[in-house]
């Protein structure tokens, strides 16, 4: 059968980009387990060794540290932001909507190493840069717009009927918000906060640029790559995969059973 | 007789170039259930929207009570409203949703509890208390919006189009559940429909609307019977609407000279002057069908288009003198004995009482 042929080749095609993309990440996590220094077949024997190395380095330690302040602080104020907008955009109109939203949308457009560039000239001219707040409002600005996408989306679902409803039994309209607008865009906000979490905490570039001393976590993977070959990269590299894939499947999990719930 | 509830004077209500309400004046009185029923964009749910508070009118006055509302917040009126599409919150519960307007309030939790149980009682879905609205049925989510506005124990209550989503049947049966509430509670119903069964079938008196404007108020029956002008008439559908010029007043009634022949109307409060050009009204189901000439001050000859049959009733188009359309109603065992093939010829005839002149001439 044609149709059967045509699935089967269309199946094998999705699994070898599946393979060609997770391939690495997937030598990485099992070179992470391999006491031999140098990444080679045949492996050497199981060990723990590399992930002891940077459980003992307070290097990394801080930069854990650092790049879990940076990614939560980022997550609630990109996600504060996205929703605000998201909500300008459901409840009002006005002139310039469309450059407004425009704007809002832009800077993922921006090619990241200009975006950073500009943001270290920004930043030092004002006196913020070289602090952990740069790296917070940069990360800020560049992952707003996916939150507020998420947040719109579900906004968009909502019957418009609802918060007028809620005035109409003698809500508020801060009482609206809070037992109407926010319980219903819960879903969309839980995987907002994880999303922009997750993009914030493995962004390499503009935290390079703008972080002065305070490291995070890719830039300390990068000056141990740089240094010389050295397998604790692989330990670093597993654990920053684990925490970003965790987040964004997090994030996919909540909003996408929801959206189930709510239209079933 | 007591001041009305509620008066609108001169109420415009423009959205940018459109019109929605031009020039109301009405009055709502205290315990009536009343119906505004006109198509859609006939400025209706505008009105509605406007004695909730959430449109603002361009000009004129609201007063709810005697106190002038124009620029009362809609969280600040005791209006709920039962919504078209319900509006119910799909994250709460039943309970919770009865809850919600008295938690607005600040009302006590364990108040909020009983008396929201006690209406989800009355409403026969107490056992559905606990489930997700979004599992309940058509009918049973219906319940829980009403619930949810009478909770609040309003002076008024207002329903845009409630009914418009469910099946036939149930229509039939919420309509039962609307008018014994509305009787057992004495409070105002102001029920806006584009449907004519629904608005005759529950309401003490009706208001037409037509792009924006009132086109008549009366209670179901003047409306049917003596629709005051030709778009009510056209509206309420199954009148028979023929014109002409006056020749004369007599004891009779007025007598007009048309295309279709001499007839007799009844003479209204304010007679047409001789010579004018009026427009007359005979609802359908008044008119009597023969094979012979009757002997019948107003008789016209027509021939038999089609026939409409609904269940007992029938409805049988005719065309007479000039390609004037008629319509005659009846019911389905009074037909025996006529030839009702297409295209034979019946006489039908009517007394002049029920021939009603309309207003706008």
């Amino acid at each position: 059968m044609k149709g059967r042929g045509l699935n089967i080749a269309l199946a094998a095609y999705v699994a070898l980009i599946f393979a060609f993309v997770f391939a690495p990440i997937v030598f990485s996590l099992i070179f992470s387990f391999n006491s031999q220094r140098f990444p080679t077949i045949p492996l050497g024997e199981f060990s723990t060794e590399w992930y002891v190395k940077i459980f003992n380095d307070p290097d990394v330690w801080q930069a854990v540290r650092n790049s879990l302040i940076v990614s939560s602080s980022t997550a609630v104020l990109a996600t504060t932001l996205g929703f605000c907008t998201a909500y300008t955009d459901f409840r009002y109109s006005f002139r310039f909507k469309g450059p407004y939203l425009a704007l809002i949308l832009l800077p993922p457009t921006i090619p990241l190493i200009i975006m950073a560039l500009a943001m270290l000239a920004w930043l030092s001219r004002i006196g913020m840069s070289g602090q952990l707040w740069s790296i917070i409002l940069a990360h800020s600005v560049l992952t707003a717009p996916f939150a507020m996408a998420i947040i719109r989306l579900r906004l968009h679902q909502m019957d418009p009927d609802l918060e007028a409803a809620a005035w109409n039994l003698g809500g508020t309209e801060w009482q609206t918000m809070r037992h109407v607008i926010l319980p219903f865009c819960a879903p969309a906000i839980v995987s907002a906060l994880c999303l922009t979490a997750a993009v914030s905490f493995d962004e390499f570039a503009v935290a390079w640029f703008v972080s002065g001393l305070n490291k995070t976590v890719p830039i300390v993977i990068l000056e141990i790559v740089q240094g010389n070959i050295d397998p604790t990269v692989n330990a670093i590299g597993t654990f920053v995969f684990l925490t970003s894939m965790t987040l964004v499947i997090l994030a996919q999990v909540i909003f996408i059973s929801r959206q189930i719930k709510s239209h079933s | 007789m007591t001041d009305p509830l509620v008066t609108f004077r001169n109420v415009v209500k423009r959205f940018d170039d459109f019109v929605a309400v031009r020039d109301m004046t009405l009055d709502i009185h205290e315990g009536e259930f009343l119906a505004i029923m006109g198509s859609s964009g006939c400025g209706k749910t505008t009105t509605l929207r406007m004695l909730a508070g959430l449109d603002t009118p361009t000009a004129g006055d609201i007063r709810i009570a005697g106190r002038l509302m124009n620029d009362v917040k809609p969280h600040e009126r005791d209006t709920p409203l039962v919504w078209q599409s319900l509006a119910l919150f799909p994250f709460l519960t039943a309970r919770e949703n009865v809850e919600f307007g008295l938690k607005m309030r600040g009302v006590d939790a364990d108040e909020r509890k009983t008396r929201a149980l006690d209406w989800l009682d009355r409403m026969q879905i107490a056992e559905f208390a606990d489930r997700n609205v979004a599992t309940l049925s058509g009918g049973q989510r219906q319940r829980v919006a009403l619930a949810r506005s009478l909770v609040m124990e309003p002076q008024m209550l207002l329903l845009d189009e409630p009914l418009s989503a469910l099946d036939a049947n149930l229509v039939i049966r919420m309509q039962g559940v609307l008018t014994r509430l509305q009787k057992e509670l004495g409070i105002t119903f102001v029920y806006v429909t584009h449907s004519q069964s629904e608005a005759f079938a529950m309401a003490d008196r009706v208001v037409i609307m037509s792009q924006g404007d009132i086109a008549q108020i009366g209670s179901p029956k003047d409306i049917y019977r003596a629709p005051a002008n030709r778009f009510v008439a056209e509206f309420v559908g199954r009148n028979n609407i023929l014109s002409g010029k006056v020749t004369a007043h007599d004891a009779n009634g007025t007598h007009i000279a048309t295309s279709q022949g001499a007839f007799v109307a009844h003479t209204p409060d304010t007679a047409p002057q001789t010579s004018t050009e009026v427009s007359f009204t005979v609802s359908a189901d008044l008119v009597t069908l023969s094979s012979d000439e009757p002997d019948a001050m107003n008789k016209a000859q027509a021939t038999l288009i089609s026939e409409e049959f609904i269940g007992s009733i029938v409805t049988l188009f005719f065309e007479g003198a000039d390609g004037q359309e008629y319509k005659v109603q009846m019911q389905e065992r009074a037909l025996t004995g006529l030839d009702l093939a297409p295209g034979s010829t019946f006489w039908l005839s009517w007394d002049p009482k029920n021939a009603n002149i309309l207003g706008d001439r």
